[in-house]
């Protein structure tokens, strides 16, 4: 398992109350975003867990296009990988951010 | 308090993951979850073997709302390691079932496993054979304890023998419930005893038509969410006893079914036996046509 960390100055705060959202599974191809409000609101700390070593690269590009483009400011955001391709992740996060903002019931 | 909402999106319950069955399943807001994946209560065991974990272990447990009644609700997510039991998992079914007990709060078990998770073999066994323990324990207390069957991974191995303790069963097509898996008994058997690619095969033999025909399962549904729901307040509602004189019912039902149809070399000849006109279309069917088809079919009502 290689284990990746970045922590990221994020323009716009995410939107919405709630606490936490999930989304995606642990598959082959697929990942886990498991997303907290929990860091400050000018900050995204993203944690990655991947079983495909070696694509450290890969994920700073796919991170940092996510936090520019998205409403990720406020945002503890882990991720189980079972060997995603880019945009898979790029699609579970911004699935992700969007949850996030979905009214509480 | 307000009224009871269904969520009234249509969802294939074999396409759905654990959390979406079970916001579909549960009165729409109702659900709130136990161990929830921010405590990242993963397995011990996987990070040896270098896989991947999940923060809730392939499983969600939570209480909600069924037609405005409290309910106890645990999911597996089918395409986590196949739905797999191990440690954890089984873990938080055991506390969840143990808690129905406690609380005599009927439970809602959403089936999608290949059985015990072979990285965490020794725990994931005895995690099965504490949850069967728990099952017996919470229905002598009167509580309900319901399976419902449709997921991608079926419900094999040790997964199979838990819905074997279950009060009542539903399932749908695409439902498979059984012991051993085909790729199991093709490499235990051979390929001429079981053909695992032939999936005709695999679906006259594991699949929900014929667990309904044979008395396996009780209820019959489409695969759609809205379908699960129903037949789970249904099942919900019928009041279950699990005593000695339920089990020798159950006992004296499976002497005579395997009388009855012990020679059959194939499921068709069992339809054929139970008197459907045409068995060779029973694969074929749709729900309404299949039901009237299988008025009499073997049911296991003596025994749940």
């Amino acid at each position: 398992m290689e284990k990746l960390s970045f922590r990221l100055t994020a323009t716009r705060s995410a939107g919405g109350t709630r606490a936490q959202a999930m989304v995606g599974v642990v598959a082959s191809g697929n990942l886990e975003v498991l997303l907290e409000r929990s860091v400050p609101a000018d900050t995204c700390t993203i944690d990655i867990a991947t079983a495909a070593h070696g694509f450290d690269k890969v994920w700073d590009a796919v991170v940092r296009d996510f936090v520019a483009r998205r409403s990720a400011g406020g945002l503890r955001i882990s991720i189980n990988d079972g060997g995603a391709r880019p945009d898979t992740v790029a699609l579970r996060l911004a699935q992700g951010v969007r949850k996030i903002e979905e009214p509480e019931r | 308090m307000t009224a009871v909402t269904a969520n009234d999106v249509s969802l294939s319950w074999y396409e759905a993951s654990a959390r979406q069955r079970i916001d579909a399943l549960v009165d729409a807001g109702s659900f709130s979850e136990f161990i929830g994946p921010e405590l990242r209560e993963i397995s011990p065991h996987l990070s040896i073997f270098d896989l991947p974990e999940q923060f809730d272990d392939g499983i969600v447990i939570g209480r909600g709302r069924l037609d405005g009644a409290p309910v106890l609700v645990a999911a597996q997510e089918g395409r986590f390691m196949g739905g797999a039991f191990g440690e954890v998992h089984g873990a938080k079914l055991t506390g969840l079932l143990r808690a129905a007990r406690a609380l005599k709060q009927d439970l809602v078990i959403l089936f999608d496993t290949g059985g015990v998770r072979l990285q965490e073999a020794n725990a994931g066994e005895l995690a099965i054979a504490e949850i069967m323990r728990a099952v017996i324990e919470a229905r002598r207390e009167g509580v309900n304890v319901v399976g419902l069957i449709g997921g991608r991974a079926g419900c094999y191995g040790g997964g199979s023998l838990i819905a074997g303790t279950c009060s009542k069963l539903i399932i749908s097509e695409q439902g498979r419930l059984s012991v051993s898996g085909p790729e199991v008994i093709e490499t235990n058997k051979g390929i001429e005893e079981f053909d695992s690619r032939d999936r005709a095969l695999v679906w006259r033999t594991m699949g929900g038509k014929h667990r309904y025909l044979i008395g396996g399962a009780d209820t019959f549904v489409d695969d759609e969410a809205l379908a699960f729901r129903e037949a789970a307040i249904t099942a919900l509602k019928v009041g279950t006893r699990c005593d000695v004189t339920v089990l020798e019912a159950e006992q004296a039902r499976l002497e005579r079914r395997l009388q009855r149809f012990g020679e059959a070399e194939d499921a068709v000849e069992i339809w054929q036996a139970l008197g459907i006109d045409d068995p060779t279309d029973v694969p074929a069917l749709p729900t309404g046509a299949f039901l009237r088809a299988a008025t009499n079919r073997e049911n296991a009502d003596d025994a749940r």
